[in-house]
């Protein structure tokens, strides 16, 4: 009798020690799994970098820091400048943050102080709509509805605005083509706008009531709420917004390389075309031919990459810092 | 008395013009979105029929459809998914359980919300350093792998998210009862965080089923059909540029109504995404 529970009770104890040992096991595995998932995107990132420094090196080598200043590009004569492209990326995103920034802040403080409790997540929802659209629906909007738009309408208007300012009549200078560097800004604009409104909006839900209803008490306007507590609060946030707006304008390719023009040169008219860094790549890579050609569109890349590596790393630390003073 | 009268009503006018430049704003985002869609339903309805979805992409100056196209993004975009959803899941899983209070987990983060927002046409490159220099060939599976970096960010992001929703106090009935670590997460926290995580998955979609710069030098294009993985691809969103840019007014129609069924997808996709969490915020 003894023996026999003393027989099932070691076998017990063995199963029991045995399936331990197997949930031991398959925890262990399940959680190295887990973390080598997470190194792996660590893993992804150092990739691009290599891989983008590797293929480039090249053209750097052969044109070393001259590429970054050099204005030709001639596949003929194997010639390449990256300056037309740089400053193509930089003007179209900054006019494009100039723009996108005060109508994204508008409709923040209209969906948050202004919109009728009922309207406020349909049309929180369909600006964020215009995030989820391809940016190739864009290109081909700006290209067959927006720039005809503007080549029959605005631009003749704006040019003979301003053709007797000196200064401005050289800004918005030459033929009407519709296509050109304004017409990126805009469509780039539209593009990233609901970006900054969803975080301002983001921004503006962490201003304690307390603050808002303070300056309500003494007396304030709507606007000078707005402008006197609920901006200065956020002024990190909505800083970090715009920077992340600003990482997407750009990088952004397809809508560009529809309507940009792809012209390496710089000219101070706006309504020139020009070309961006994206949409260089986007055009010529498939077409190059020769080693140093290729080399050199993706030494275009490695800077645009380090560029945005740059901008949205300095958009991140700032949103983590509102996101510790709101968790605080 | 009459200049603090004055100034009242100064300050109310400001108020007034500044509260109704906020409403002409979100009156401009809103028509924006109302031009394109508008725009796309107009000049793609009218090409849209059956011999869309039923032939292949023709040569120039022929009549045809994109069924090749829509093959070719359906099958690159499914792998994209089948490859990138589980490294971002069990990603999402470590920085949310297993590593919460971790320093990997803080530089993992910092790093994802990088490749989130990092344009997509350096993914491209990546894969052609990675994959197409080395294969010597452009490559459908090249296209998917492009897919699958840029899926993973996206899963991550709200796997992490909903998992970190869930209440501790169901981890710790789950361990109270002696479950292992790993069963809790699989049996107690995914089953909680469920709806959450396929939403990144579907936003997931959304976002890579639109996406172009990735495709152009990695899956390249076909104008055939071809299924095989080794070879170039057709894709919906690398036609459309490429029918868009021609002189061709078939190509040009054909590009239209690529635009509208791409846009549809992606529209309803986040929208469905959306319903699927939004009823837990309003409760």
């Amino acid at each position: 009798m003894s023996a026999v529970s003393e027989a099932v009770t070691s076998s017990g104890a063995r199963t029991r020690e045995a399936i331990v040992r197997r949930f031991a096991l398959t925890d262990t595995i399940f959680r190295t799994a887990t973390r080598l998932s997470a190194i792996l995107v660590l893993v992804l990132l150092g990739g691009v970098a290599i891989s983008l420094i590797t293929g480039s090196w090249q053209a750097l080598s052969k044109f070393g820091f001259s590429f970054l200043t050099t204005e030709s590009w001639n596949p003929v004569t194997e010639n390449f400048g990256a300056l037309a492209p740089i400053y193509g990326t930089i003007v179209t995103s900054a006019i494009a943050i100039l723009i996108a920034v005060p109508i994204g802040i508008g409709i923040a403080v209209f969906l948050t102080e202004l919109c009728p409790r009922p309207l406020r997540r349909p049309i929180g929802i369909a600006v964020e709509l215009l995030a989820g659209i391809p940016s190739i629906i864009y290109g081909i909007w700006g290209l067959f509805v927006f720039a005809p738009f503007l080549q029959t309408t605005v631009q003749p208007f704006v040019i003979w605005l301003f053709h007797g300012i000196p200064g401005l009549n050289g800004l918005f200078a030459g033929p009407p083509y519709g296509i050109g560097m304004l017409t990126s800004s805009l469509i780039l604009a539209i593009m990233v706008l609901p970006f900054i409104t969803s975080i301002t909006k983001d921004v503006f839900d962490t201003v304690p009531s307390v603050l808002k209803e303070s300056a309500y008490g003494i007396g304030c306007t709507t606007w000078e709420v707005t402008r006197r507590v609920v901006i200065p609060y956020t002024r990190v946030g909505i800083m970090g917004g715009v920077m992340l707006g600003l990482g997407r304008a750009l990088g952004e390719t397809m809508a560009v390389t529809f309507v940009i023009g792809n012209a390496h040169r710089i000219s101070a008219s706006l309504f020139a075309p020009g070309t961006t860094i994206s949409a260089t790549i986007a055009n010529e890579f498939t077409e190059a031919d020769g080693e140093l050609y290729t080399s050199s569109l993706v030494a275009l890349g490695l800077i645009l990459f380090i560029i945005t590596f740059i901008i949205l790393a300095i958009a991140r630390y700032m949103l983590l810092r509102i996101d510790s003073k709101a968790g605080a | 008395m009459s200049t603090a009268m004055s100034l009242h009503q100064r300050r109310k006018r400001k108020n007034g013009v500044m509260m109704a430049l906020c409403v002409i704003a979100a009156g401009i985002g809103l028509a924006w979105l109302a031009l394109i869609l508008g725009a796309l339903v107009y000049k793609g309805l009218s090409g849209l029929s059956l011999a869309v979805f039923t032939e292949m992409t023709p040569p120039p100056g022929e009549a045809g459809g994109l069924l090749n196209a829509i093959y070719g993004s359906i099958v690159m975009t499914i792998i994209g998914i089948v490859v990138g959803t589980p490294i971002g899941v069990l990603a999402g899983t470590y920085m949310a359980e297993y590593g919460r209070f971790s320093k990997l987990t803080t530089v993992v983060r910092f790093i994802n919300d990088i490749l989130l927002s990092a344009p997509s046409i350096i993914v491209g490159l990546f894969v052609y350093e990675l994959m197409v220099r080395p294969m010597g060939h452009f490559s459908a599976i090249a296209g998917a792998v492009a897919l699958s970096i840029l899926v993973i960010p996206v899963v991550v992001r709200t796997t992490e998210d909903m998992l970190n929703l869930v209440p501790n106090a169901l981890r710790e009935a789950g361990t109270a009862i002696g479950a292992p670590r790993w069963v809790v997460i699989r049996s107690v926290a995914y089953r909680a965080a469920l709806s959450g995580i396929v939403t990144g998955i579907l936003l997931a979609i959304a976002r890579i089923s639109g996406e172009t710069a990735p495709l152009l030098f990695t899956a390249l294009n076909n104008q055939f059909w071809s299924s095989n993985l080794n070879a170039p691809m057709a894709s919906l969103p690398v036609t459309i540029f490429q029918f868009a840019l021609s002189p061709y007014e078939e190509w040009q129609q054909l590009a239209w109504t690529g635009a509208l069924i791409i846009t549809l997808t992606v529209l309803g996709l986040s929208i469905f995404a959306r319903s699927l969490t939004g009823r837990r915020e309003d409760r």
